[in-house]
């Protein structure tokens, strides 16, 4: 991958700061380029600033061109994932100070299309969510007029709870080793979403869910490698959920 | 071009047995010990044929795989059966949905419950064994 | 076949695998290491019918276990429909021809035809 180095320094005034990093943003627009190249950008630090606000730093006073993709900034809209110093991670999540390295190089997430930049297009991940049918499935429902509101108990919503935490931000799937060669497979994401409708005791879907995992590129090309769960921002560990979801396949489980 | 576009990792990234924890250095070396193995069947199968064609044949082929090579390949084999072996059951178990946590509420730091420390113990006891494994075979077979 | 149960296929093979590997590894133990390898000891075991099935099984598990194992890492490696086939078959191909030759092997010492 070629380097270009662009040195640039602020020109407006920012509040005192003793500390500075560099930080290499990976530059690539598939309708130009033949291939990425980094930017390099040296970027002032205070001890509590985020991956993302320092590329919005660049984005606001060095390079306007800079497309990242972000929303919340606070972990909830899964929007900023990246790859940060070769790990997939929210960049509104990651402070600086964490990386304990004065180089910080931000590149797109692995196993998506790349739009643009440290944009990745996320239409096959979306497609293989719908495909685990994620929603209550059931022949009554909660507002015909002559049902009732479907009562859980707090453990009952303990089993499924975790696993709707998922904010889809896509870091499991780009850690994924499967994800890496196999284009076919489903991904941590959706397996995950599967075992969460399953676990739901409102749900009836358990056995067409089964049967939609249980192919060549299903929920066996899962082999517990746990990097979905060690990058999983927001504790869903989809590890757990696959595991115990095969846990059905192979008769473990009822 | 396609495979830039699709921003696949590729082998390079499944083969890479770094940046993720143990359980993704263990999944590595399962795959690497699981070829390995059955590169060796292969070879097992072909060395032991030459039995049906008499003594000579026979010892010729133990020439061959009776050397220090042979027998450092046969303690690299010995490790790769036990690692695979207890490893594989950790694996098996865990795909069960054994040993691997309980469901709860996710509290920060949002340590994953599956990527636990009995997990962790099973790897670990699994390189420890094919490690003592390998000392015995050693053992056995320079020491003869 | 559902990937299930060729995954359960796979999962009993191996445990198999591991029960007739132990044996066959303590019969080497039995005598001392190359003594075990001396051809009549080798040739001496093949004509045990018990231990020959014995082998002829753990030929037939680890076949399947080993192959079937090369078939899920190579599909993953890469996907389409004629490569899937391709692999699919192959692998049953190679079992099938490792099984073959192994049992050749087995028959014709267990029978005395050296």
């Amino acid at each position: 991958m070629a380097v270009e180095t662009i040195s640039k320094t602020p020109e407006v005034s920012l509040p005192i700061s003793s500390d500075s990093i560099t930080l290499r943003i990976s530059r690539f627009n598939p309708k130009n380029d033949l291939s990425p190249i980094f930017a390099e950008f040296k970027v002032p630090i205070q001890k509590w600033t985020t991956v993302l606000e320092a590329i919005l730093f660049v984005k606001q006073n060095l390079d306007h061109s800079v497309a990242v993709r972000y929303s919340c900034r606070q972990a909830s809209c899964g929007s900023c994932g990246m790859r940060i110093n070769g790990k997939p991670a929210l960049a509104c999540y990651t402070k600086i100070s964490e990386l304990n390295s004065n180089i910080v190089t931000v590149e797109p997430m692995h196993n998506f299309p790349i739009i643009r930049d440290l944009a990745v297009d996320f239409k096959q991940m979306f497609a293989n969510h719908k495909k685990m049918k994620p929603y209550i499935i059931r022949e009554d429902s909660e507002i015909a007029s002559d049902t009732k509101e479907f009562l859980q108990t707090p453990e009952d919503v303990e089993k499924y709870l975790q696993f709707s935490y998922c904010i889809k931000c896509g870091l499991c799937n780009s850690a994924c080793p499967t994800m890496a060669t196999d284009e076919s497979f489903i991904g941590p994401q959706g397996l995950a979403q599967a075992y969460r409708y399953v676990a739901d005791n409102r749900d009836d879907g358990k056995k067409e869910r089964l049967k939609i995992i249980d192919q060549s590129h299903g929920i066996w090309r899962c082999h517990f490698a746990g990097s979905c769960s060690h990058v999983c921002p927001k504790g869903v560990d989809p590890a757990m959920a696959i595991q115990l979801l095969r846990g059905y396949l192979l008769g473990f489980r009822k | 071009m396609t495979e830039r576009m699709s921003n696949r990792e590729g082998l390079k990234g499944m083969a890479n047995p770094t940046r993720y924890g143990l359980e993704r250095v263990a999944y590595w070396l399962q795959r690497l010990s699981g070829l390995g193995l059955l590169a060796y069947l292969i070879g097992h199968i072909y060395e032991t044929s030459s039995i049906v064609n008499g003594k000579i044949a026979w010892d010729k082929m133990l020439e061959l795989t009776q050397t220090t090579q042979g027998h450092l390949i046969l303690t690299l084999v010995i490790g790769m059966c036990v690692y695979h072996t207890a490893n594989g059951i950790r694996v098996m178990l865990g795909q069960g949905g054994i040993g691997v946590g309980k469901p709860g509420q996710p509290e920060y730091p949002y340590k994953a419950a599956s990527l636990n420390y009995k997990q962790r113990l099973c790897i670990w006891v699994s390189i420890a064994l094919a490690a003592l494994a390998m000392m015995y075979g050693m053992a056995v077979l320079f020491g003869d | 076949m559902r990937e299930s149960i060729i995954m359960k296929i796979h999962y009993g093979t191996a445990l198999g695998a591991v029960a007739l590997v132990t044996i066959h590894i303590l019969f080497r133990m039995t005598q001392n290491f190359s003594e075990s390898l001396q051809y009549q000891n080798v040739i001496a075991n093949y004509h045990l019918l018990p231990y020959a099935l014995m082998l002829e099984v753990v030929l037939i598990l680890l076949s399947v276990h080993g192959f079937n194992g090369l078939r899920v890492i190579l599909l993953e490696l890469k996907q389409g429909i004629v490569y899937e086939k391709l692999i699919n078959y192959g692998s049953i191909g190679a079992m099938a021809a490792l099984i073959a030759y192994g049992s050749r092997t087995i028959l014709m010492a267990g029978m005395g035809m050296s």
